[in-house]
């Protein structure tokens, strides 16, 4: 039994650094566009690690049922508000930040 | 006890997202920045409800993240448009 407990704890530790990751990587990249990625780290896959951590604690139930509802979800909607952002930010003519001379 | 790391984890996330928030340059900086702020809230509701044991928490974390998108999606098309009651194409 304590092998789930350990397993569900290497995955929600995973979880937490790649969101402090996602974290420091929104604040460190230069351009609106690199950050776009760092938010998309955070975005899906911690939140997978989180759930799937969590689901391995709640068990065989309703609840870890929800869980991965919530992260069918995610996976699905956090693309696609991505790409609506950075839709709306090319058509605005925010210019990607290419090359160092700029 | 891993619950309390996940939940310093996520609190530190949020904070760089609304610092990021509050100094981002463009306004879609911004956006962005919110945008990460309520998914890593959604993650919060979802730990806390598995910690203390509510599962009945984790449907307030699925509405939150739909609640979510449409937030995201809403102030695009203000933001892009400068109001709502135009459908955008006499532009």
């Amino acid at each position: 039994m304590i092998f789930v407990e350990i397993i569900s704890w290497i995955f929600i530790f995973t979880g937490a650094l790649l969101g402090i990751a996602g974290g420091i990587g929104i604040h460190r990249f230069p351009d609106f566009y690199s950050r776009l990625h760092a938010v998309g780290i955070t975005d899906t896959m911690c939140a997978g690690c989180f759930i799937i951590g969590l689901c391995l604690q709640t068990g065989f139930t309703i609840a870890s049922l929800k869980l991965l509802l919530i992260f069918v979800f995610l996976f699905f909607s956090c693309p696609t508000a991505t790409h609506a952002l950075a839709d709306t930010a090319m058509l605005s003519g925010l210019k990607a930040r290419l090359d160092k001379e700029q | 006890m891993i619950f309390t790391v996940a939940t310093f984890a996520i609190l530190v996330t949020i904070s760089l997202g609304l610092a990021r928030a509050l100094m981002g340059p463009t306004v879609y900086d911004r956006i962005l920045a919110v945008n990460m702020v309520g998914t890593k809230t959604v993650l919060l509701i979802a730990v806390f409800a598995v910690l203390s044991g509510r599962t009945n928490m984790i449907d307030i974390a699925l509405t939150y993240a739909l609640i979510n998108l449409v937030g995201v999606v809403a102030v695009l098309k203000f933001v892009e448009q400068g109001n709502f009651y135009t459908d955008g194409e006499d532009d």
